[in-house]
């Protein structure tokens, strides 16, 4: 039985159904990108018309930084819930019942955490766009903004950020048997990305088209491999049982000798048979 | 009720619909079942019955591929248990756990929607209807699953289980926690699965429940003890009886009894009662008649001893050494 897109479509489905019928994920996950938008309209609008370009570049990185650690937090949270969050919830046991493989349900999980992150990642940098554009003082700043390489990145790096996490997160999620620290060590684990942002945000590198693809061809072949690991990592034995398979140990616990068939007394047997 | 169209229920003909031999599986150190071998053949309905912790919850998540067996081998629905037929051997089968395992914030459509996207249906409403249908939830299908009983959400689960139109129901304690009219409602259900030649695997506790609805059972307790027709075990662990009771104590019983065509042996009951363990009640139950009256005594009655399946349970869970490990 092959891969079903059919199956992982259903899983998608569920996810985004779970979504809009849960008002604390979605305020969440709405309120939180007001911090990411705030903060950089705030240093957009305090440059001023005379500021030199050293400032402008280190306010637009600022800006990119905040927008590119949207993708990167936002799933972390949810991606980590995903499968300890099912099985605590006792739901895990079911879907496993079906035809459904691993892949299936993992790509549809991350499916349904990247859609929301990295359109929730693009609307905010609409907004910083069109915000800038009309109530921006200094005219290098929008310029920086509409920057192909800058474009680029955040077109590039909001999904790929986004996935980073959510494996990073599945992965956690699949292993542990507690949704609080899985959620913990999610959030943690969304910060090594965020780093190589910063160095590009702050100008270590000099952003370009070119370091931009090798950066995100980069974080692809990470995400690709994290998935392969986090498939690899999703025991079904041990999400349903708590414990992993093992081989026969030569210890074998209390157990009678195999087949064996014990006698039985009879009620009323042979014993009192003819006497009393 | 829902009809048997589907995939599920397509699979090599004339082969059982599980066949089980020598299948083990430990977790480490402790074992969960050992060397367990049944046959079940399509359209059974097969009662598996055990102490907690006697490991049938575990068989079935073997058998539903869920975990991996240790050692042993098994067919389900005719396909042989490994870790890459995984997937074709549920798709043809349902397994509703003892937690029925519903997404709550989802409505009942829409768990049953997604239950019937993983099995691959593109047109799933006329089948998620016939399954509301079939567990009489049709006015409920809009209603969160949050929001529903506990006996509703267990039929929400078996509706699920239905779903797929499989060719074996494991269902793992399906019953636990509903009230008698619920339970009652369960037990129809399992009586038309099986009218319709659906195999069905039944875990339970309820004994009278596997006496009312399984053609045969088998009593595990991490090694499997017995299998067989309920009366067979009933038969196989106790001598039929006949109870006689007496207005007043027999002055010599022996001498009534011992000679009595057909009374194997017997025993006292109480002050005036005896039990009498012979091969035939009804041939044997005149002779003891005519026995006592020559002996003066008078019957009160005279009664065929029945052994319920829970007489058969306890006599073999109550004597085995490891439920007192447990």
């Amino acid at each position: 039985m092959n891969f079903s897109f059919g199956r992982l479509i259903a899983v998608l489905r569920k996810e985004l159904r779970e979504y809009r019928r849960s008002p604390f994920i979605v305020g969440t996950m709405a309120v939180l990108p007001l911090v990411f938008l705030v903060e950089p309209l705030v240093i957009i609008f305090r440059i001023g018309p005379s500021v030199g370009a050293n400032a402008v570049d280190r306010a637009v990185g600022s800006t990119f930084l905040l927008l590119l650690v949207a993708p990167a937090l936002l799933p972390a949270v949810i991606a980590s819930y995903s499968v300890v969050g099912e099985r605590e919830q006792g739901t895990l046991e079911p879907l496993l019942t079906t035809p459904l493989r691993r892949e299936e349900l993992l790509l549809g999980k991350a499916l349904g955490v990247v859609v929301p992150a990295v359109g929730i990642a693009y609307v905010l940098f609409a907004v910083i766009q069109i915000c800038a554009r009309l109530f921006a003082r200094n005219a290098a700043v929008v310029s920086a903004l509409g920057q192909g390489p800058h474009i680029l990145a955040e077109i590039l790096f909001a999904p790929l950020l986004a996935g980073w996490s959510i494996w990073v997160g599945i992965g956690i999620s699949a292993r542990a048997s507690d949704v609080r620290v899985a959620q913990q060590l999610g959030t943690l684990s969304s910060i090594p990305p965020l780093a190589v942002v910063a160095l590009v945000s702050f100008n270590v590198f000099t952003p370009s088209v070119t370091l931009a693809v090798v950066f995100a061809l980069v974080l692809l072949v990470a995400d690709v491999i994290l998935f392969r690991i986090v498939s690899a990592l999703f025991d079904r034995e041990r999400l349903i049982t708590g414990a992993r398979a093992q081989r026969p140990s030569s210890g074998g616990g209390h157990v009678p000798p195999p087949g064996a068939v014990r006698h039985i007394p009879r009620i009323g047997g042979s014993d009192e048979r003819r006497d009393s | 009720m829902v009809e048997a169209t589907s995939r599920g229920r397509e699979g090599p003909i004339d082969s059982p619909a599980l066949k089980v031999e020598r299948l083990t599986k430990r977790f480490g150190d402790r074992t969960a079942f050992q060397e367990v071998s049944f046959t079940v053949a399509p359209g059974e309905v097969f009662g598996f019955l055990g102490p907690n912790g006697a490991g049938k919850t575990t068989t079935v998540r073997t058998l539903g591929t869920l975990i991996a067996p240790t050692s042993g081998s098994a067919s389900v629905a005719g396909i042989p248990l490994t870790s890459d037929n995984g997937p074709e051997i549920r798709q043809r089968i349902s397994i509703m756990p003892e937690n029925p395992g519903l997404y709550q914030r989802l409505t009942v459509i829409e768990n049953l929607q997604l239950i019937a996207g993983l099995y691959g249906q593109r047109n799933p409403c006329p089948r998620i209807n016939a399954a509301l249908e079939a567990v009489n939830l049709t006015a409920r299908g809009r209603d969160l699953c949050g929001s529903l009983s506990k006996g509703l959400r267990q039929r929400v689960a078996l509706a699920r289980a239905l779903l797929n139109d499989p060719a074996v129901m494991f269902l793992d304690e399906p019953t636990s926690g509903l009230d008698p009219v619920a339970a009652r409602e369960v037990h129809d259900l399992i009586i038309g699965l099986r009218q319709r030649g659906v195999t069905v695997f039944l875990t339970t506790h309820r004994l009278e429940e596997a006496e009312r609805l399984c053609d045969r059972v088998a009593i595990l307790n991490t090694t499997l003890r017995l299998v067989g027709r309920p009366d067979e075990l009933r038969e196989s662990l106790f001598s039929r009886s006949l109870l006689v009771e007496t207005l007043a104590p027999l002055a010599a019983p022996g001498d009534v009894f011992n000679s009595t065509k057909g009374v194997e042996s017997w025993q006292t009951e109480g002050e005036s009662s005896y039990v009498l363990s012979v091969a035939d009640p009804r041939t044997i139950a005149p002779h003891v008649i005519r026995a006592l009256v020559a002996a003066g005594a008078d019957v009160v009655s005279i009664t065929e001893s029945r052994h319920t399946l829970e007489d058969v349970y306890l006599q073999l869970i109550d004597e085995d050494p490891e439920v007192s490990r447990r």
